[in-house]
């Protein structure tokens, strides 16, 4: 398992109208971040089905980032909630299943905060390089 | 409906774009051509130096035709940019345009990780086999046509407000406006002058106050504010609160029955009101009664009593008599409103400049704001258009304006950004106390002169020229000599390199300027975002300046951003323009994104209804079971319903569950392990 090539593979499932928007800013700020992370866009974190997340530790994944609108600013009121409670339950599942639920995160990332973009990133990458390579990898497929 | 649209394979182009060295420079864009080309489904893959050019949208054309394609992905720049674009060249090429799907190698790839081209590649791979595997699920959608309501709202009646209201109403277009305050004019009424022009800021501006009142395609609704928003482009349903106003016009007065009643703003009332309070567009400098006008030139010309001050002694109602004006015993009112399209006029407060302590705002009397030496200066002013200290009515002889007051600051109290006209209206000041003040001196404590409009540089060079003096310093502390109420402004001259301790008269601060302390509350009402200083923001700051991200929403002035009155009335112009097109088209598009619900699969549990928060979602009896029903005209598409159904039963068109399954497998175990 110990593989010095390892490289984390972590899915960043976003909202379009906040998250997305501000990858985006970070782009045109040219804004340096590690390229770990891979994006699929939503509509909206509210969309994000548990099972999603779930599907990607199935396929194997090190990190899932789910990240979406500040409380109060979401496109459609408040889809951000519903998702923050279902990724807080998540954490509970993850943690029984044995997995450590630092490798889940919700962050909220506006359409103006680039930087914060890239912060995240940044971040994200350092605490799956930490933790490792997920022990569900070796069944994945 | 619910059903998955394929055709017998899916036959997927894939085409990536350079965009110059955007993405060339970074990403080897020919290793990605030649790794789409080995994915399951890819029958053709090219590459272009600018894919959104004529010929690059032509390739796609030709190639969906020629290969008989299924689905197309663009992977190139951010989807939020120009997937209209790359739709547009998929419905040119015989495909239905949501058989189209977007890779972001640009904004989220190769000018993040501009020193990786290795890594930045390898990702640009993945993102490319992420947006195959959806467009191999794509099915045709069909965007839903809806009627325009013809009608308008404009929210805010300052100078921009009003010029949006007028350009939509002279278009034919019912135009609802709502200004919270008794009175239009806004900001820009409280001014004495403007600059350049030196033009008297109420003789341009109640000409256009008269035209807004009296025009017939206008409805005025001014002491009154926006309390719920529902519905979306071409049919907002938005709640509008009239505050209690006590006083009612003549109109209202006829519908009463009261023949020639109403306010005619005679100011009778006032006279007999024992009541004074301080008011507020004056900034406190002058008195009010409860019953009241903010100035002579208001439109409309009714009169508003203060509740909240008010003692109902009645006097006011004995004064009226016959017109039978004043109600005591009025209540709130509320009312819908039908329209189409909504322009955001919030405008600005000040910022509360007493937060710099070491400027002694509201400390020492003789240091006063630039909205209050507007007042000062302004013949209808409290003191008749007299500059005079407040602590002993003298006449001042030096006075210190204060640059970038609690703009461009860092330290967390003030703003970060330039509030981008205190340099030319405190020019203009300069000018002002010249004019008026024999043997007078400006000192001018500023950190750069912005003057950057047209005219601008010109009005600068000639205030030097009159003898205002400008040190380029910050000003660190403002001291009061006890005995004189004389103030010293310590500064350090950075061009001379020495500090300066002087002592003036009087201390302007040109105060930075802040949203309204309404903005929050009205931009979550309408769904629009804000930046991170508070200020509104667009849908895109070079081709959309206007736009929000809620369609039909539209932004006009200061709430987008510091502006001066010309940048102001050309926003709300080319908001008025943008607004009226979906009016004049008479029906929208909405994004096809609708939640379907799949009734095999239905249990009819309902608790996707309560997850909704638009209620579009109902359950309903079919065939002798329950299941949901999906309002299409009220679904927003944010998929809340999709992402909660116990039993996978909703189906999220264009977002549908087998399709971000396909894109997290792609990913994770596609590709090379």
């Amino acid at each position: 398992m110990a593989d010095e090539n390892w490289k984390p593979k972590i899915i960043a499932i976003i909202c379009n109208w906040c998250s997305y928007a501000g990858a985006d800013l970070a782009g045109g700020a040219r804004i340096q971040y590690p390229p770990d992370i891979r994006a699929v866009r939503v509509m909206c974190t509210g969309r994000i089905d548990p099972l999603f997340i779930l599907k990607a530790f199935q396929d194997g994944a090190d990190g899932v980032l789910v990240s979406g609108c500040h409380f109060g600013d979401c496109h459609y009121l408040e889809g951000n909630f519903k998702a923050a409670k279902r990724m807080f339950l998540l954490k509970s599942v993850l943690k029984n299943i044995g997995l450590d639920d630092k490798r889940l995160r919700m962050t909220f990332v506006s359409a103006s905060e680039g930087a914060k973009w890239g912060t995240v990133m940044t971040d994200v990458v350092k605490t799956i390089n930490e933790l490792g390579p997920s022990p569900l990898k070796e069944f994945a497929r | 409906m619910a059903e998955v649209k394929k055709y017998e394979e899916p036959r997927i182009g894939v085409f990536v774009c350079h965009c110059g060295t955007n993405i060339a420079g970074s990403i080897d864009v020919k290793a990605v051509m030649e790794y789409a080309r080995t994915l399951p489904n890819v029958i053709v893959a090219d590459d272009y130096q600018y894919m959104c050019s004529t010929p690059g949208q032509n390739k796609i054309a030709e190639a969906i035709s020629e290969q008989k394609l299924t689905g197309v992905v663009v992977a190139a720049c951010s989807p939020r940019l120009h997937e209209p674009t790359f739709r547009n060249a998929t419905k040119a090429g015989g495909l239905n345009p949501f058989r189209f799907e977007m890779a972001n190698i640009r904004e989220q790839n190769s000018w993040v990780h501009m020193h990786q081209p290795e890594e930045a590649t390898s990702k640009a791979k993945d993102a490319v086999r992420i947006a195959v595997a959806k467009a191999s699920l794509l099915e045709d959608l069909i965007p839903k046509s809806v009627p325009v309501e013809k009608a308008a709202m404009v929210v805010g009646g300052g100078v921009g407000g009003m010029q949006a209201a007028l350009d939509l109403a002279n278009a034919g277009i019912k135009t609802y406006l709502v200004e919270k305050t008794p009175s239009i004019g806004g900001r820009m009424s409280q001014l004495d002058k403007t600059f350049p022009t030196l033009d008297c800021s109420q003789c341009i501006l109640t000409p256009k106050m008269v035209d807004v009142y009296r025009h017939e395609g206008i409805e005025l609704l001014t002491y009154t504010e926006v309390e719920a928003v529902e519905g979306y482009i071409g049919n907002f349903d938005v709640t509008l609160r009239k505050k209690a106003r006590g006083v009612i016009t003549p109109a209202e007065a006829e519908a009463r029955g009261i023949v020639g009643g109403g306010c005619t703003g005679c100011g009778d009332c006032a006279t007999v009101c024992p009541v004074i309070k301080p008011n507020p567009f004056e900034l406190g400098m002058a008195p009010r009664k409860a019953i009241y006008i903010y100035h002579p030139q208001v439109s409309p010309l009714i009169y508003t009593v203060d509740f909240d001050a008010c003692v109902k002694c009645g006097l006011c109602v004995e004064a009226c008599d016959t017109k039978q004006a004043v109600d005591l015993e009025a209540k709130d009112e509320f009312m819908t409103v039908k329209v189409g399209t909504v322009i955001l006029a919030l405008g600005y407060d000040i910022f509360p400049i007493e937060k710099k302590f070491e400027w002694g705002y509201k400390n020492y009397d003789n240091v006063i704001t630039s909205l209050e030496f507007e007042r000062l200066i302004c013949a209808s002013g409290p003191t008749g258009g007299h500059l005079i200290r407040p602590s002993d009515g003298a006449t001042p002889k030096r006075v210190a304006f204060v640059l970038c007051a609690g703009s461009r600051d860092n330290t967390g109290v003030g703003k970060p950004y330039c509030s981008r006209f205190c340099c030319m209206y405190s020019l203009k000041h300069a000018h002002q106390i010249i004019e008026k003040i024999p043997g007078v001196v400006p000192y001018i404590f500023y950190m750069d002169i912005r003057s950057f409009g047209k005219m601008y540089e010109e009005f600068y060079y000639r205030i030097q020229d009159e003898g205002a003096k400008f040190i380029r310093g910050r000003v660190a502390n403002i001291t009061q000599d006890p005995v004189t109420k004389n103030l010293h402004v310590n500064a350090e001259d950075t061009l001379l390199g020495r500090p300066i301790d002087m002592e003036v008269d009087m201390v302007v601060l040109a105060a930075a300027i802040e949203p309204t302390a309404e903005t929050e509350k009205t931009r979550r009402l309408f769904g629009v975002s804000c930046s991170q200083d508070g200020w509104l923001l667009e849908a895109h700051p070079k081709l959309n300046p206007c736009g929000t991200t809620t369609a039909g929403v539209y932004l006009a002035g200061v709430c987008q951003g510091p502006k001066d009155i010309p940048d102001t009335v050309a926003q709300a112009e080319g908001a008025a323009s943008a607004a009226s097109i979906p009016i004049h088209r008479g029906e929208v598009e909405l994004e096809p994104y609708f939640a379907v619900c799949m009734e095999d699969k239905c249990a009819g549990c309902g608790l996707c209804v309560n997850q909704c928060p638009y209620q579009a979602l109902a359950l309903v009896e079919k065939e002798g079971r329950t299941v949901m029903q999906v309002t299409e005209a009220k679904c927003k598409g944010c998929g809340t319903c999709g992402g909660f159904c116990p039993g996978g039963a909703i189906w999220m068109q264009h977002f549908a569950t087998p399709q971000i399954i396909a894109q997290i497998d792609a990913f994770l175990l596609g590709g090379e392990q």
